[in-house]
C-alpha cells in the first residue's frame, strides 16, 4: 500500500520537470558522465583548433621535413615540445589531429543531420499516409537495411567520387534507413492515438500534423538512433578514407592520418598511427556510452 | 506454405532484377567506359570498332538487356586489368574469404553468447560491467583500428604472429584452405580476431539483453518455484528463449561479415574477394565491380530468403500474416 502511495507521489514531480529528471537520472551513471564530458571536451577542441593547436598544419611554410618523424616530446625547429610527435612531412601530430577532428566531427554531424532528416521524413510519413506507399517505402528500407552500410557507401564513394559533398551523400544513403526504421514504429504506434485522431477530425492541414504533432512525439527513440549514428558516420568517415576512399588527400580526418602512419608501423614509428587513432576511438566510445545511457533511460522494458 | 515460398521467390527475383539495373545504370552510367577501354591516341576507325564491338553505342536500354543476357548465361564479362572473365576471378578468391569469415562467426558465437547470458545474469557483478565496456569497445572502434593495434602489438612488437598473407595452404577439394597448415592457421589468428571482435561484441549484447529480459518474466519465476536449479533454469529456459533473436541475428551477420571483410582484408593482405574489390575501385576495373556486387546482393538475397522460410516454418502468425 505505502509503496503505491510513494509511486503516486514521485509520477507528478517527474511530469513536472522532465528533462531536470533525465538530467538527474543520467548524472547517477559516473561512467556516463564521464564520456559526456569527454565527448564536451572534444567538440570545443574541434571548435577552437586554430587557437590550441601550436601549429597551422596546412600551412606548407611553416613545415620543414627536416623535423620529420620525431618522437612524442622532441623538440624541433619550431622550438617548442612535439607532444605527439611529429608525422612524414614534419607536421606536429597534435596540431593534425586537433584539425583532424574536426573534419571528423563536420562530416559525422553533418551525415547524421541528413540522414536524420530524410530517414525521419521517410519513416513519419509512411506511417501517417499508410497504405501502398507506406508498404513501398518501408520495403525499400527493410531490403537496405540488410545490406551492410559499410558496401553501401563504399560502393557510393567509389561512383560518385572523392569529396565532402558526395562523402556526405554516401553516409546519408548508408544511413538513412535507421532512422525511417525507427521514426516508422514510433510514429505507427503515436498514429492509432487518441490525440492524433483528435487532430485529425480538425481541418488542420497534413503537414501540420505531422511536424507538428507526429514528429516531436517520435522524437525520443530517434535521438537515440541519432548518437549512435553520428559515432558511426564518424567511424565509417574514418575507414573510408583509410581505404583511400573518402576525403581529398587536402582534408586529412582522423582516418587519413592513421592512413599514412600506416608504412611507418612496420619500422617501430608507431606513434603517427596510434595517437590519431586512439582520439578517434576515444571519441567514438564516449559517444556510445553516452547514446547507451539515454537508450537505458528511455527503455520502458527495463523500468521495473 | 507452398504459395508463401512461391511468393517469397518472386520476391527474390523481383529485387535481384531491381539491383540489377541500379547497379548496372550506377556503374556503367555514370562515368564514360570508352574513356577508360579506348587509349587517347586510338584513331576514329579504332574507336568506332571498340564501340560497336561492346555495343556502346546502342541505347542504354539494350545495353542493359545485352549486360542481362550475359549474366542469365553466368558471363559477367571479362576484367580490364586481369583479361579473365570476372566470375572465375571472383570465385577464385571467395574460398580465402570464407575460411576468414567463418574462422570469425565461429570464434565469436562460441565467446560472445557465454560472455553475454552471464553479464545478463549478474548485471551488478563487477566481471559484467568488464564485459560489457568490453563490449562497447568491439561495437564502437572502428574495425580498422583494431586491426592496425593487433598488427603492432603482436607483428611488430611482439613478433609472434605473422602481420600478412595467407601463408601456406593445402589442396582440399580442389582449393587451398590456410586453416589445415600450421603456418597457414596462424596467418588466420590476427585477420580472424579482428573480424569477429564486432559480431563478438554484438552477440554478447544480445543475449545479456535478452537474458535480462528473460530473468524478469513469469517463466523463469515459475521455473524457479518449481525448484529447478539455476543451471537448468539458464539452459533450458532462458537459453531457448534468447536464441531466437540470436539466430536471426546471427544468419544476417554471416553474410555482413563477408562484406566487412573489405576492411580486414586490406589491412591483413588477405588475398580474398574483399581485397579484390578495393583493388578494382582503385584502378576503376569496372566488370569486377559489377561482378562482385551482383553476387554480393545475390547471396545476400538468399539469406535473407532463408532467413524469411525458416521462420515462416517457426511461427504459423507470421505465416499467415505475410500470406495476406
Amino acid at each position: 500500500m505505502s509503496a503505491i502511495g510513494r509511486d503516486a507521489l514521485a509520477v507528478p514531480t517527474r511530469e513536472r520537470r522532465p528533462l531536470a529528471a533525465f538530467w538527474i537520472e543520467f548524472a547517477e551513471n559516473k561512467v556516463a558522465l564521464a564520456a559526456l564530458a569527454v565527448v564536451v571536451v572534444f567538440v570545443l577542441a574541434a571548435l577552437f583548433a586554430p587557437l590550441i593547436a601550436p601549429q597551422d598544419p596546412y600551412d606548407l611554410g611553416k613545415l620543414s621535413l627536416l623535423d620529420a618523424r620525431r618522437t612524442p616530446g622532441a623538440v624541433a625547429s619550431g622550438g617548442y615540445v612535439h607532444i605527439l610527435g611529429t608525422d612524414a612531412a614534419g607536421r606536429d601530430l597534435f596540431s593534425a589531429i586537433l584539425y583532424g577532428l574536426r573534419i571528423s566531427i563536420q562530416i559525422g554531424l553533418l551525415a547524421g543531420a541528413c540522414a536524420l532528416a530524410l530517414g525521419a521524413t521517410f519513416g513519419i510519413v509512411a506511417a501517417y499516409r499508410g497504405g501502398r506507399l507506406e508498404a513501398f517505402i518501408m520495403r525499400l528500407v527493410d531490403l537496405q537495411l540488410s545490406f551492410p552500410p559499410i558496401l553501401l557507401a563504399l560502393v557510393l564513394v567509389a561512383l560518385l567520387g572523392q569529396g565532402r559533398g558526395q562523402l556526405v551523400a554516401a553516409l546519408t544513403a548508408a544511413q538513412y534507413a535507421y532512422f525511417a526504421r525507427t521514426a516508422h514504429g514510433a510514429a505507427s504506434a503515436e498514429r492509432r492515438k487518441d490525440y492524433i485522431e483528435a487532430a485529425l477530425a480538425t481541418p488542420l492541414p497534413g503537414w501540420r500534423i505531422v511536424f507538428k504533432h507526429l514528429l516531436p512525439n517520435c522524437l525520443p527513440p530517434l535521438i537515440v538512433v541519432a548518437t549512435v549514428q553520428v559515432a558511426y558516420s564518424i567511424a565509417l568517415e574514418a575507414t573510408l578514407s583509410f581505404l583511400g576512399l573518402g576525403l581529398p588527400i587536402t582534408e586529412p580526418s582522423l582516418g587519413m592520418l592513421i592512413a599514412n602512419g600506416f608504412q611507418y608501423m612496420m619500422s617501430g614509428r608507431y606513434w603517427i598511427s596510434l595517437y590519431p587513432g586512439v582520439a578517434l576511438m576515444v571519441l567514438i566510445v564516449a559517444i556510445n556510452l553516452v547514446g547507451d545511457q539515454v537508450r537505458d533511460q528511455l527503455n520502458p522494458r527495463l523500468k521495473r | 506454405m507452398l504459395g508463401f515460398i512461391i511468393q517469397r521467390l518472386l520476391q527474390a527475383v523481383g529485387v535481384m532484377l531491381a539491383m540489377s539495373v541500379i547497379v548496372f545504370i550506377g556503374v556503367y552510367a555514370i562515368g564514360n567506359p570508352i574513356d577508360i577501354l579506348i587509349p587517347p591516341e586510338a584513331d576514329q576507325a579504332i574507336r568506332q570498332a571498340v564501340i560497336e564491338r561492346y555495343g556502346l553505342d546502342l541505347p542504354l536500354w539494350r545495353q542493359y538487356l545485352v549486360f542481362l543476357g550475359n549474366l542469365l548465361r553466368g558471363d559477367l564479362g571479362r576484367s580490364f586489368i586481369f583479361n579473365i572473365p570476372t566470375l572465375d576471378l571472383i570465385l577464385g578468391r571467395m574460398p580465402a574469404t570464407l575460411e576468414l569469415a567463418l574462422s570469425a562467426v565461429v570464434a565469436a558465437t562460441l565467446i560472445g553468447i557465454p560472455l553475454g547470458v552471464y553479464a545478463g545474469y549478474r548485471p551488478d557483478a563487477p566481471l559484467s560491467r568488464a564485459i560489457m565496456g568490453f563490449s562497447i569497445l568491439g561495437f564502437s572502434v572502428p574495425t580498422f583500428w583494431v586491426g592496425l593495434i593487433l598488427i603492432m602489438v603482436f607483428a611488430v612488437e611482439l613478433g609472434w604472429l605473422p602481420a600478412g598473407g595467407r601463408g601456406a595452404t593445402v589442396e582440399l577439394f580442389g582449393v587451398g584452405w590456410s586453416l589445415l597448415t600450421w603456418d597457414g592457421a596462424r596467418h588466420v589468428i590476427l585477420p580472424a580476431i579482428n573480424l569477429a571482435l564486432f559480431k563478438l561484441a554484438l552477440l554478447t549484447r544480445l543475449a545479456r539483453a535478452g537474458t535480462r529480459e528473460a530473468m524478469l518474466s513469469d517463466y523463469v519465476k515459475f521455473a524457479r518455484a518449481e525448484g529447478l536449479r539455476e543451471a537448468q533454469v539458464l539452459g533450458r529456459h532462458v537459453l531457448k528463449n534468447i536464441s531466437i533473436p540470436i539466430v536471426t541475428v546471427f544468419g544476417l551477420e554471416l553474410g555482413s561479415t563477408v562484406a566487412f571483410a573489405v576492411v580486414t582484408e586490406t589491412i591483413f593482405s588477405w588475398p580474398g574477394m574483399g581485397k579484390l574489390i578495393i583493388d578494382s575501385i582503385t584502378v576503376l576495373d569496372r566488370p569486377v565491380m559489377v561482378a562482385y556486387l551482383i553476387l554480393i546482393t545475390f547471396l545476400f538475397i538468399m539469406i535473407n530468403l532463408a532467413v524469411d522460410l525458416v521462420y515462416a516454418m517457426l511461427d504459423p502468425r507470421l505465416r499467415r500474416s505475410a500470406a495476406r
